[in-house]
């Protein structure tokens, strides 16, 4: 057995009940929980696992969180930066439940215009809105395309 | 329910459609009751009196009534309100809510909590559907836009009018022509799109080199505040001005459009000739305007 595969079966087998990420694009894995709204506030306990040696894509970042079961609509958000993610459902230390991501058409509340003057910057009971093109991600408010560096625009 | 957010919003189809009634409009057989009893508001944010005299004359001619709310009272209407409410309460008030708002994005949002219909009367340097109309109008009354070369001189970069019609003749068999000082140049983002949408997108930096091929020149201001001098922007704004001896030789059909108020950009002297068409397309504003109203008001 290579250290990595030791590695992911240790670090996947180790949560009760909960929620596995796993394959997350390396160095990816705060920025996951960022967009998942889990930051340092929450209740939940979390384990993060960053470049971890993985045979697929050379190293990977790992975020368990116990007792709390992402939903499929909660976890498409981070496709835009961990599109080979993949989401273990975990209960009683067996996954149940083992899925993929899908880049959503529409990512509300995920992304901030970088335009100064859209109206999803003002004072507006409003959550952006970006629609997911190939060529990057546009505004639905102001036609604004972001094309690069999208993780640094995350809210 | 059907608003008037942006021209990216249109097809052809639709583009065609709205124009043909403002066509039947402006030949005068129309009812002058369509709108009776209906009640337009004008919610202004940021002045722009032509605009909304252009949309309050056509809703009179249409038999309808109209709330004009201008820049200063709109912003103590607002002090302390989200324009969500804002739009909201007017909702209540009227029939449709024409908005000009200094924000990008603000009639999209507008749309999202309005219960009537909401038309676009330009959002801060976004976008102004009903200019980029009545532009395809005035043209369309000279001529098929099929197959017409078509160019566009000065801010390029800035100039929202440039990019909304850009697009909006994207749908038409056009060849585009750009004429653009350095660093003022179509961005690069919207050169591709036109070109991913089938228009062939020439650019030009010398207006000599190519108003003899086209058949329209659209005009627009070239702003001071663009150049870090005065002197580095009168020999730009000099360079690209439109005077007689730039016409000469051009095309007998060539229009010149602006979507006016103009400063230096066209020597005064341009007006006489039968080139000139910017003062009719600025009254092509009530017909077009009168197609919009009828449409989300049916
Ligand atoms: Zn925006």
């Amino acid at each position: 057995m290579t250290p990595g595969a030791q590695n992911r079966t240790l670090l996947v087998s180790q949560i009760k009940d909960g929620t596995v990420i796993d394959h997350i694009t390396a160095g990816e894995a705060l920025n996951v929980l960022t967009i998942l709204g889990i930051a340092g506030t929450t209740t939940e306990s979390l384990s993060i696992a960053t470049n971890v040696a993985s045979g697929r894509e050379g190293r990977k970042d790992i975020v368990k969180i116990e007792r709390r079961e992402l939903r499929k609509e909660e976890v498409d958000r981070i496709a835009l930066i961990a599109p080979h993610a993949t989401i273990n459902i975990i209960r009683d230390y067996e996954v149940v439940e083992k899925k993929g991501v899908t880049i959503p058409r529409v990512i509300r509340a995920v992304v901030k215009c970088p335009n100064p003057g859209c109206i999803s910057n003002a004072s507006e009971p409003i959550e952006s809105a970006f629609e997911v093109l190939p060529k990057g991600l546009h505004c639905l408010y102001c036609d604004w395309m972001i094309t690069k560096d999208i993780a640094s625009h995350i809210i | 329910m059907q608003h008037i957010i942006s021209i990216r919003d249109f097809s052809r189809r639709d583009l065609d459609h709205l124009l043909d009634r403002a066509e039947d409009f402006a030949a005068g057989g129309y009812d002058r009751n369509l709108l009776a009893g209906k009640i337009v508001a004008l919610l202004f944010f940021e002045p722009s009196t032509r605009t909304r005299m252009s949309f309050a004359s056509a809703m009179a001619r249409l038999g309808g009534d109209s709330i004009s709310v201008d820049s200063v009272e709109a912003s103590s209407i607002a002090k302390g309100e989200t324009l969500a409410d804002t739009i909201r309460v007017v909702s209540g008030y009227t029939d449709a809510i024409v908005l000009r708002h200094p924000k990008e994005g603000a009639a999209r949002l507008a749309s999202e909590f309005a219960t009537v219909p909401v038309i676009n009367a330009g959002d801060g340097a976004g976008q102004h559907p009903s200019q980029t109309l009545l532009d395809l109008y005035t043209i369309r009354k000279s001529m098929d836009i099929d197959g017409l070369e078509v160019g566009i001189l000065g801010d390029l970069r800035y100039g929202r009018t440039a990019h909304s019609l850009a697009y909006a003749l994207s749908l038409y068999q056009v060849t585009l022509h750009t004429i653009a000082p350095r660093g003022l140049e179509f961005p690069e983002g919207l050169n591709h799109e036109l070109h991913d949408r089938g228009m062939e997108v020439k650019a030009h930096r010398d207006v000599k080199e190519i108003i003899r091929d086209l058949d329209v020149l659209y005009i627009t201001r070239i702003q001071k505040e663009r150049f870090p001098d005065l002197g580095s922007y009168y020999d730009v704004a000099s360079s690209y001005r439109i005077t007689p001896e730039t016409l000469q030789g051009v095309k007998d059909r060539l229009i010149l459009l602006h979507p006016l108020p103009r400063v230096d950009e066209i020597d005064p002297r341009v007006d006489s000739t039968p080139h000139a068409r910017y003062f009719e397309q600025s009254r092509n504003g009530v017909p077009v305007r009168m197609a919009l109203l009828s449409e989300v008001m049916r």
